[in-house]
């Protein structure tokens, strides 16, 4: 089926890629998803890991902003925000941390007296940078006035923080966690958890400086100001309310559909993309090719590198995108009883300390897998009870770190001391799960690259470190959701603002395009 | 013989030796390469004057510039460019990666030929000029004057089916210029020489080896480069010098082949461009417009690596381009600045390379100028010494359309006996 | 006793310099220090018969040019000499050494990487790119961007302006650059491990960073911006060692009428209605004076030698979450003759200046994790310097004092703290690295001196042994130096200044920061401004 009857082509029917086509849909483009997977999400899906058990990609949300929802209606499509999740800092003696709102428990006295205002000062300056990231940010370069006024406003809010306000809020932007939270909190355990929302996802650690505040200060600019939710229905709700959204607004979606590649037509007024093929070697065409893929992905395997120039094609590449975190899922017989917990609605964290943290990264960096793995636990099937056979549960783990390149490129025998390590983790901070568990199973970063076509397996599709966000992410020159190649656009986690289910890249990207 | 630097360990290099044997050179490291052809060379560079290429050790000249200069335009002689990096690309998408890399179309480039082409950044500044040989189908040598080495490793990524080796020790090459030198080669019985047109290849035997002609060089005027497996280098030379005898056959250095080509025309890097990925400031390095070589930039290729960047620099109009001038007065207009106004007040370019030409007898210069001024009155301010006592003048320059000396032997096929 | 228009608490480079300007500019100015001998950091200490050890600072390359000139430190006896030829060392026993001329200088690269050396062109240039801006910033007051003063308007636009003009693409580039890590900077570049290494090493000394950590690209800029004679990245030895600089400074603020008081350790900074009055002594004695200039590092200096109620509210806290971390150790060897290191030909341009005992990337960053656990490495690196090679005066004729720098030693041990035992443990741990390398070095030793950041912080009273006064991570540098608000080296209190490493432009013997706090004591004493805003380059 050959022909031109769609404006626009949308790869990947991820959150960005649902936001997107939803987005330009309404605006009257004729606009096409296609999905490789049987099912939307890509990495904010679901994913049945074993016989009637399934876990959500991505088991909580916290980056969600309101803007997203208002924006595309989508509590008409079902979504219902659900309440703030308490953090908890899990400790083996059963004095855990735990971290809802303003509230801190199980810490010092000084610690919850200092969070309040700790948290109102993160929550001001993630105002400052709210029009930022739902705006497309133009070069540095640029050449209209309209577009450099972003940047303009955005000075302008930072200035009206008030002189003490701004410069501390240029001081900490740079800030490792370690030294940021540091400063005004005592407590080990409650000092790792209030750095994990800068490291999730990264390859960093409490002591790598320059790349943590930013990220974490888009995690807070979520429904919740920071505090993590599951919707009404477990995550999966928010796949289903984008789809819905985006097939209202006459989105056609094509599950199944793996593209082989972006179609690139050459003549004497340059080069453009004109549509794709797919695996199956149907071709569709369209004038614009939207990818919803990571930058490594779309413009190496997708496009081929030779399309583009020398020296962008080299940013690509070195675009640093390797995964460091691990997926878990168990399903479980029942829940565990976690001596001084009630209920097990919220986010679990094991990672004694700082150091913790850090030596589990240290393993890392040289190829290995953690030998003492740090990681954050969820039962999703507390907030959706379809995930798992009645009465039965599931254990859901983000698991840090584990290299994409592993030295021994995960062998079996890696693949089983790294389940070992966290199985013991586990146990020692849930006595007895380790016998609930009917099944498990471990994704590894290489794991999550090839399932769900991510290049190094990286969440955010691209480390999001200083040097990789804003203007510049992926790279300066395609970093305001077009490419140097005609007709090709970006609308994935690889472009501004970043990771985390926002939706706002695809968002922004549909907004850029229209433009 | 090559001295190429060993990859062994330097310890090796510098073990203590049984007493009575010869002392390790402890200054190794510290001495240039020497090319196939040194040893010859050297016996022959009477003014000790050496400089450095590409850690190469080569020849600033040999006996006396000019006279090397005039060998060149009224006999024959070797201009050693085994520093020249060469580079042999191979594979089935060879051709679609050069062309990527360069701004020139490669398509167009017939197997046995030879293309002048230069390559460019992402912003279409450039890089370095060189030539590219088609030795066959999906096999070229691509020669630069830098290493580009990691250049083309960039170039070359996203092409699964392209090898690129760098071939620059194992060649030894040498530019054969000047009137006499078709002569020369016919008598070394290089058999049809004569009918090799300009930009063309041809491959002998020689001496159990195969040595490649092409028709090409540096000097604007007849000539070949003549490129041969290293170690048959001194036999070459040899061979080449006998033949030459009688044809006044003279090694030249890099001296007299800058003033050679000033006259042809040609440009050089660090005189009349900067490398760009070597440039500190900003717009300090050059795009090929402004160095008169936007008929190297094909835009009908959909693609090359700078092409959005350089459509929009034509479309925009460079800022300066280099011109062709000549000067009133013999005093050579080098560092000089130019203006609009004999009063020196409007500052419009500056002159590259200046020298006084011998065989035109006139004054004669490369300079970057403001295309706006071209067609207006242009002044440089030369300084000079007489006697040690600095002088300053201000001569009137005229823009010259042609390069400033093109001999029609340079053209001919075949080429005229003298 | 004598009323002083100006007390400056220190005599390091940064306070003689500081005093200097002063002096120069008509104030009666006394210089205090805690030691019976002045220099700080940069000082040459004879400690064992004929071996003049500069304990501390061992190199020279940001001494800025203007000042020497300013101030006529030549004619007070400096001589700055650039020194040639280093060595680096790989983990297997590879060698690369740095020839100064072009041609062997690429050869050598190519020897290990026909790639690297291809790329490392591009990389002078670009750090050349960023070093020339860099540059221009240093012996200027960082703007304050909170405010809406003409002043610091004007600056930010001369901020803005100057990084405008490197272009679009290369301000994209240099962002990156500030931000990344020294290893992951590199590998746009090259290919091969011991040559990334062997460049990034300047990306950990002296701060509290792996060559992986985000930030130590900077690090690495701020050790090669330096330049002798405008040759951005080569380095220089003062003649006589660090404290002839010191010498040459004192000489300078002598000339001028100022004043130095030895064994004068500061106890308090005397705060009267919000003013400082002078300085109580260690001995009780009271020097009262119109201003006070302290060259203590930031912490030290609110934590130690001001009472906290002299302060306003912040500050104190301010200072004390001042990131100021012991990295690094120095062990000082006096020879009785040249070590003869492997690999390396007997060259007299080659064997006479610098060492660098490297590994490899990993090695690096090993011994980065050791520090971040509170012990050494067992391999750690070391950069060393042979100054006496250079340098007639700081060993007795035909023996030679050896300087090595070492990049980790934590302040604080895991297993407790620094004991003489431990010490020497980690001197004895510096000197087999080097003997493996250099077999039958250990054999030349004469003396030899050990400093950890324990030692370096009693002597020289640098804070865990911070050899910058400061880590150089981005919340720390520029207008963030020391804290946001305070970095036009005015400090909370009135008629205090602030003129040691801890301010812009931050560590290293440049004399930048105490320069740059006489103009602004200048400026608010309504004299006339006589400290550079640029140093002599010609753009």
């Amino acid at each position: 089926m050959a022909g031109s009857s769609y404006d626009a082509l949308v790869i990947g029917a991820g959150h960005n890629g649902l936001a997107c086509a939803a987005i330009l849909a309404k605006a009257g483009q004729k606009t096409l998803i296609l999905e490789a997977n049987e099912t939307a999400g890509g990495l904010a899906g679901t994913r049945e890991f074993t016989a009637g058990f399934s876990a959500p990609m991505a088991h909580s949300a916290a980056a969600l902003p309101k803007t997203m929802i208002d924006e595309l209606k989508l509590s008409s499509y079902g979504l219902e925000v659900g309440p703030a999740l308490e953090t908890v800092g899990l400790s083996e003696d059963g004095q855990h941390v735990h971290v809802i709102g303003d509230t801190v428990t199980g810490a010092t006295d000084a610690d919850a007296a200092a969070y309040p205002e700790y948290r109102a000062k993160l929550q001001r300056y993630a105002k400052v940078l709210k029009p930022i990231w739902e705006a497309t940010l133009p070069r540095i370069g640029a050449s209209s006035l309209k577009e450099a006024l972003i940047y303009a406003q955005g000075a302008l809010k930072m200035r009206m923080l008030g002189k003490e306000d701004m410069s501390e809020f240029l001081r900490i932007l740079t800030l490792p966690m370690r030294d940021l939270v540091d400063e005004v909190f005592e407590d080990p355990k409650l000092q790792a958890v209030l750095s994990w929302d800068g490291l999730i996802g990264s390859k960093m650690a409490p002591r790598s400086p320059n790349n943590a505040v930013l990220p974490m200060l888009l995690r807070l600019g979520g429904v919740h100001g920071g505090d993590h939710m599951v919707p009404k229905g477990g995550m999966g709700a928010i796949t289903k309310a984008l789809l819905a959204a985006a097939q209202k607004q006459g989105v056609e979606v094509r599950f199944g559909a793996p593209i082989k590649k972006v179609i690139v037509e050459g003549s004497e007024a340059g080069q453009k993309a004109t549509g794709v093929e797919l695996v199956n070697g149907e071709i569709i065409s369209a004038p614009k090719v939207i990818s919803s893929a990571d930058p490594k992905t779309t413009f190496f395997d997708l496009v081929g590198a030779p399309a583009f120039d020398v020296q962008f094609a080299s940013r690509i590449k070195r675009l640093r995108a390797q995964g460091y975190v691990a997926r878990f899922n168990a399903a479980l017989s029942g829940l565990p009883d976690v001596p001084g917990l009630d209920g097990l609605s919220g986010r679990y964290i094991i990672a004694p300390s700082f150091d913790a943290i850090e030596f589990a990264f240290d393993d890392a960096k040289y190829g290995d897998a953690s030998q003492h793995p740090v990681m954050e636990v969820t039962f999703p099937s507390v907030h959706d009870a379809s995930l798992a056979p009645e009465g039965k549960h599931v254990l859901s783990a983000h698991v840090m770190y584990a290299p994409h390149d592993e030295r021994s490129d995960w062998s079996h025998d890696a693949r089983i001391r790294f389940t070992k390590a966290i199985g013991d983790a586990l146990e020692r901070h849930m006595p007895g799960i380790g016998s609930l568990i009917i099944q498990a199973e471990l994704l590894t970063p290489k794991d999550i690259a090839a399932d769900y076509h991510v290049a190094g397996g990286h969440w955010h599709h691209g480390e999001m470190a200083l040097d990789q966000m804003l203007m510049m992410r992926p790279t300066y020159h395609a970093a305001q959701y077009s490419t140097p190649l005609q007709g090709l656009y970006l609308c994935g986690a690889g472009t501004h603002p970043g990771g985390g289910i926002t939706g706002l890249p695809g968002r922004n990207a549909a907004r850029q395009i229209l433009r | 013989m090559t001295t190429k630097p060993s990859m062994k360990a330097f310890t090796e290099q510098v073990t203590e030796l049984p007493p009575g044997l010869s002392p390790v050179d402890n200054y190794a490291g510290e001495r240039l390469m020497t090319s196939p052809f040194h040893e010859r060379q050297a016996a022959l560079n009477l003014r000790d004057s050496w400089e450095a290429w590409n850690g190469y050790k080569f020849a600033n000249h040999y006996y006396d510039v000019e006279y090397e200069y005039i060998c060149i335009r009224n006999l024959c002689g070797t201009y050693d460019i085994t520093p020249m990096q060469k580079y042999l690309i191979e594979g089935p998408d060879a051709e679609a990666m050069l062309n990527r890399m360069v701004t020139r179309d490669v398509n167009k480039l017939k197997v046995g030929r030879v293309t002048y082409c230069c390559w460019c950044t992402d912003e279409g500044r450039m890089i370095d000029d060189g030539t590219i040989f088609k030795l066959d189908e999906g096999r070229y040598m691509l020669t630069s004057g830098s290493p580009s080495n990691a250049w083309l490793r960039m170039a070359a990524f996203g092409f699964e089916n392209v090898t690129y080796v760098d071939k620059t020790d194992d060649i030894g090459a040498l530019s054969f210029q000047g009137p006499m030198t078709c002569e020369v080669l016919k008598k070394m019985g290089f058999e049809g020489i004569d009918t090799l047109k300009p930009f063309g290849i041809m491959h002998f035997p020689f001496a159990g080896d195969t040595i490649m002609i092409s028709r090409t060089g540096f000097t604007g005027d007849l000539g070949y480069e003549l490129w041969i497996t290293a170690d048959k280098g001194l036999e070459l030379w040899d061979a080449l010098y006998e033949a030459g005898a009688d044809y006044g056959i003279q090694p030249y250095g890099e001296a007299a082949t800058s003033m050679a080509r000033l006259e042809a025309g040609f440009i050089l890097p660090y005189v009349e461009f900067a490398e760009s990925l070597k440039t500190v400031h900003f717009k300090h390095d050059q795009t090929p417009f402004e160095l008169g070589l936007g008929w190297l930039v094909d835009f009908k290729k959909p693609h090359f690596s700078g092409r959005a960047a350089l459509l929009e620099e034509k479309k925009r109009g460079p800022g300066y381009v280099l011109t062709k001038i000549e000067i009133e007065g013999n005093k050579p207009a080098e560092e000089s600045h130019l203006y609009r106004d004999k009063a020196c007040r409007k500052e419009i370019g500056w002159v590259t390379s200046a020298m006084w030409s011998p065989v035109v007898k006139s004054n004669i210069a490369l300079a970057m100028i403001q295309p706006k001024y071209l067609s207006g009155d242009i002044w440089a301010e030369i300084s000079y010494k007489k006697e040690m006592k600095p002088r300053w003048k201000i001569a009137k320059c005229t823009v010259v359309d042609k390069p400033f000396y093109t001999p029609a032997r340079a053209k001919a096929t075949p080429p005229p006996k003298f | 006793m004598k009323h002083y228009d100006a007390i400056i608490i220190g005599a390091g480079h940064n306070g003689l310099t500081n005093g200097a300007y002063l002096a120069k500019a008509g104030l009666d100015v006394l210089v205090v220090e805690k030691n019976d001998y002045i220099g700080g950091a940069a000082v040459s200490r004879e400690m064992t018969d004929g071996y003049w050890y500069s304990s501390c600072s061992y190199v020279c390359s940001m001494m800025r040019q203007v000042i020497h000139r300013d101030l006529n430190l030549t004619r007070h006896g400096l001589m700055l000499v650039p020194y040639l030829g280093t060595a680096a060392f790989g983990k297997q026993g590879e060698t690369m050494l740095s020839y100064t001329a072009e041609g062997p200088a690429y050869n050598e690269i190519r020897r290990i990487s026909q790639h690297d050396a291809d790329a490392m062109s591009r990389l002078m240039a670009d750090l050349e790119r960023y070093s020339t801006l860099i540059r221009k910033t240093l012996l200027r007051t960082p703007p304050d961007p909170t405010s809406f003063k003409p002043r610091d308007i004007m600056e930010l636009l001369f901020l803005a302006k100057t990084f405008w003009e490197m272009g679009e693409e290369q301000l994209y580039e240099y962002i990156r650059f500030f931000t990344m890590s020294a290893a992951e900077f590199l590998e746009d570049y090259f290919e091969n491990d011991f040559i990334k290494a062997a460049m990034a090493t300047p990306g950990i000394i002296g701060t509290a960073l792996g060559i992986y950590s985000p930030g130590s690209a900077y690090i690495l800029l701020h050790h090669v911006m330096g330049d002798v004679d405008g040759n951005i990245g080569a380095w220089g030895l003062a003649r006589g060692g660090m404290g002839a600089i010191s010498n040459a400074l004192a000489g300078a603020l002598q000339e001028h009428g100022g004043e130095i008081k030895t064994k004068a350790g500061v106890d308090q900074i005397m705060v009267k209605d919000s003013k400082v009055k002078g300085v109580v002594l260690e001995n009780g004695d009271e020097l009262t004076s119109d201003i006070v200039v302290s060259n203590l590092d930031a912490k030290r200096t609110f934590t130690k030698v001001m009472d906290q109620k002299d302060l306003p509210p912040g500050i104190y806290e301010k200072a004390n979450n001042f990131k100021i971390r012991g990295s690094s150790g120095k062990v000082n060897i006096a020879l009785s003759g040249v070590p003869k290191f492997t690999g390396v030909p007997d060259n007299r341009y080659i064997n006479r200046g610098g060492q660098a005992f490297i590994g490899g990337l990993e090695t690096l960053e090993r011994a980065y994790d050791c520090w971040k656990r509170g012990e050494w490495s067992s391999d750690p690196f070391i950069e060393s310097v042979i100054p006496s090679a250079w340098d007639p005066t700081v060993a007795p004729a035909g023996n030679h004092w050896m300087s090595n720098f070492i990049q980790y030693c934590p302040p604080k041990l895991a297993d407790g703290p620094w004991t003489p035992e431990k010490r020497d443990a980690f001197g004895q741990t510096v000197i087999d690295k080097i003997e493996r390398h250099a077999p039958g070095f250990k054999d030349l030793i004469v003396h030899m001196e050990v400093r950890t950041p324990h030692e370096i912080e009693n002597e020289v009273g640098l804070t865990e042994g911070n050899i910058f006064q400061g880590e150089l991570t981005i919340d720390q540098l520029l207008f963030n130096r020391p804290f946001p608000g305070y970095a036009q080296y005015r400090m909370p209190v009135k008629n205090m200044y602030m003129c040691g490493s801890s301010t812009h432009p931050g560590g290293g013997v440049s004399s930048a920061c105490g320069a740059n706090a006489a103009r602004e004591i200048l400026i608010d004493l309504k004299k006339p401004n006589t400290v550079p805003e640029d140093d002599c380059y010609d753009d």
